[in-house]
């Protein structure tokens, strides 16, 4: 070989043919010296003092991951971030939404005096604003509480562990270990968990992690759970007892939606995305004392300021349409309750109503805002309703829109269930960057939502 | 800097996405660029955050850095580039975060590496950092969470880490900035020629040696300015396709113009397309 300018097969032809000569155990022989270099190195510069302290992080890991322990303990500290987020959020709730019903009669008296146009004030202050306040109110405290909550659960280490204890129940059903953890981000935020499934390396494994994401509950849609929970669940309970069967209910709707996901994956790894699931290595990092400030920035601004923006961004035009489509009239019949009508047997079928199905269709940029739209159609006054207690809610749809058990048990699961809000389907796209993909990752669950809703509807008007 | 619409997406349907190619970095207005490189959950991003002000998501669990996180600091009237890459254990096998490291390694040409490690797990860390060093010389080496290590009961001598190592060796405790003007500084002498790195390169077994001694100047041929022949010869010898590719196609060779492509996000390269 003599060429000056050696050609890219040339090269490749000769390193073929050492590789050859070399034998096939080449990569165990660099990493074995590598690893016996990084030994004697480590080895020289590191001296572990006699007085090692106890090693808290293994016994703490033993029990928080121990097979018996390790799922109830993990139960047991979700109930209990559930429950501290119930009581913590139903005080502050009523404050601000009484303080955004000030602000709004004070100014339509304000508008009526300056001899505004009654439509003008209508869509700005009983449209646009109370859309506002109402996600402001019903969002901003439990998000307040249960994003540094989540935080501190992070910073401390305790995610890599939920994976641990989850990560045989995934390969089970033909997923990915790791895919507990962007379940777990799930809870912050689906569009949040899409992105987090980067840390999935198998192409195969990552889209099921993608299309399954959806069926763990959103901080969007948790006030919803936590509502339905308090109205209709802790109702039947003593008031002493009223926050834990709330909180308990919540987190039976958590599990169902971990259940949903396990069975969704466990489908899609036996038809579509064939496979075998892939083994990873966890590592359990040492338990870190959280930072306090940063777990205040982390989960105040980079968190909740963000989910919060976003829902006002999106319950501003949501309050506009809602307005227009309860002030437009044909016929003397609202567009809002026509297209609640047409909807109404679809929504029978599956236990609801056509108001509720409808609240989802416009509710689709941002799920944080079914309940307002929902309780605005019902209201049919044009504007979304000023019920500023729970009890007064529980008045509205039991009395008034004829709601039961069956309603509210629905609306959970459909809920949970049901189709990615569109920032979740947009990430869809962003990260899969396939039509085919992203349809089935929105539709799915939507079949989900009505298979489940329909079969819970029709057993319940049989046996009950 | 974000690349318009149209270059993004003939990136995206270009053949050669997600291989070595488009791992181009233009260097916009900095004097330097600095990579970040280390094991997952060794404050890697608690450094970059420490250094560039930013406030990249922290957590106490591996796989974060799904992105590659890009900022800016100062020193001494010198603007660096930092370049936060993903955690990863090794740079051997073909997986997304560790081919991104490498690529951006091998193809962003950073005028310093930082590799973070764990001052508690040190030899674990060390796998990498000799990695990263067979790549690169210019190497820094930055012993994090000495205060782990302290609670344990470790004591790590950076000093004679450093001599071992060849290249320069800073602890820090990245949460409480400690050890961070540093690891900065160092940074910057290694950069100005004042400190010299002479890492040292694992020594495998004479044959693979002398295998690597015949490949190596038929390779400086084929591509003629590459800095680290040696390191394409092991993974020639290796068989690893990436790098069979890179050469045939030129893009090794091409290295210098790869220097004023645009610059692409990450995520593009993790997008599924084209793999399913």
């Amino acid at each position: 070989m003599t060429a000056k300018v050696a050609d890219p097969k040339t090269v490749l032809l000769r390193a073929d043919h050492l590789r050859r000569q070399i034998g096939d155990d080449f990569r165990d022989r660099i990493v074995s010296s590598l690893y016996a270099d990084a030994r004697r190195i480590a080895d020289r510069s590191v001296r572990v003092g006699a007085e090692q302290k106890w090693d808290w992080d293994q016994k703490v890991d033993r029990i928080v991951t121990s097979p018996v322990l390790g799922l109830p303990i993990m139960l047991g500290i979700l109930a209990l971030v559930f429950w501290i987020t119930i009581v913590g959020a139903n005080y502050p709730s009523q404050m601000l939404a009484e303080f955004f019903f000030v602000v709004e009669s004070t100014a339509v008296a304000l508008f009526t005096d300056w001899g505004v146009p009654a439509w003008i004030t209508g869509f700005i202050w009983n449209g646009v604003f109370r859309g506002l306040s109402w996600v402001v109110s019903v969002m901003l405290p439990p998000m307040a509480i249960f994003f540094p909550l989540f935080t501190i659960l992070e910073d401390l280490g305790y995610l890599p562990r939920v994976a641990f204890n989850l990560d045989w129940l995934f390969r089970k059903s033909g997923a990915h270990g790791k895919q507990a953890l962007t379940m777990a981000m799930g809870f912050g935020c689906n569009a949040a968990g899409v992105t987090a499934t980067r840390v999935i390396d198998s192409p195969r494994e990552r889209l099921i992690a993608i299309l399954t994401n959806n069926f763990v509950p959103c901080n969007g849609r948790f006030p919803t759970l936590i509502m339905l929970a308090t109205i209709f669940v802790a109702a039947a309970f003593p008031p002493a007892f009223a926050s834990f069967a709330a909180a308990g209910a919540v987190v039976g709707v958590v599990l169902i939606g971990v259940g949903f996901t396990l069975l969704a994956s466990w489908l899609l790894a036996r038809t579509v995305l064939q496979g075998e699931a892939s083994a990873f290595t966890l590592e359990l990092p040492p338990y870190r004392r959280p930072s306090i400030l940063r777990i205040l920035y982390t989960s105040l601004i980079d968190r909740t300021i963000f989910v919060l923006w976003r829902a006002i961004m999106t319950a501003a035009p949501a309050g506009a349409v809602i307005w227009i489509l309860a002030n437009i009239n044909i016929a003397g019949v609202s567009l809002a309750q026509r297209s609640a009508d047409f909807l109404d047997l679809l929504g029978f079928a599956i236990g609801l109503d056509g108001v509720i199905l409808l609240a989802y269709v416009i509710a689709i940029p941002a799920n944080e805002i079914v309940v307002p739209t929902m309780l605005m159609i019902y209201m049919g006054v044009g504007m979304m309703s000023d019920v500023t207690s729970y009890g007064e809610i529980r008045t509205l749809l039991v009395e008034q829109q004829g709601w039961t058990m069956l309603t509210a048990i629905n609306l959970m699961l459909f809920s949970l269930l049901h189709n990615p809000c569109a920032t979740t389907i947009i990430t869809i796209w962003k990260e899969t960057r396939s039509a085919r993909w992203t349809t089935i990752g929105a539709l799915m669950p939507l079949a989900f939502a009505f298979a489940v809703t329909f079969a819970v509807a029709t057993l319940w008007r049989i046996f009950a | 800097m974000t690349p318009t619409a149209a270059a993004y997406s003939n990136c995206e349907t270009c053949p050669a996405h997600a291989q070595l190619a488009q791992m181009g970095v233009s260097l916009g207005k900095f004097d330097y660029l600095v990579a970040l490189a280390g094991n997952p959950n060794t404050g890697k991003s608690s450094v970059f955050n420490a250094l560039t002000g930013l406030r990249q998501h922290v957590g106490n669990w591996t796989g974060k850095t799904v992105m590659r996180a890009e900022g800016g600091y100062a020193f001494q009237t010198l603007r660096y580039k930092l370049v936060d890459l993903p955690g990863t254990y090794s740079l051997l096998s073909a997986s997304e975060d560790e081919e991104i490291s490498r690529n951006f390694l091998l193809f962003g040409r950073p005028d310093c590496t930082v590799v973070v490690v764990d001052a508690t797990a040190l030899e674990r860390n060390l796998n990498l950092a000799l990695q990263v060093m067979e790549i690169t010389d210019r190497v820094v080496v930055c012993v994090n969470l000495m205060d782990e290590a302290r609670r344990k009961g470790i004591e790590v001598d950076v000093r004679s880490l450093s001599r071992d190592l060849g290249v320069p060796a800073v602890p820090t405790v990245a949460r409480t900035k400690e050890g961070l003007h540093e690891l900065v500084q160092t940074i910057a002498d290694l950069i100005s020629g004042a400190v010299i790195s002479k890492p040292v390169h694992p020594s495998h077994p004479p044959e693979l040696e002398s295998a690597v001694d015949e490949l190596v100047p038929l390779i400086e041929q084929s591509a003629p300015g590459l800095p680290n022949a040696r390191w394409v010869a092991l993974r020639l010898l290796d068989g690893d396709h990436k790098v069979r590719q890179a050469l045939l196609s030129g893009e090794l060779a091409d290295l210098e113009s790869q220097q004023s492509a645009p610059m692409e996000e990450i995520s593009s390269v993790v997008a599924l397309q084209g793999r399913q």
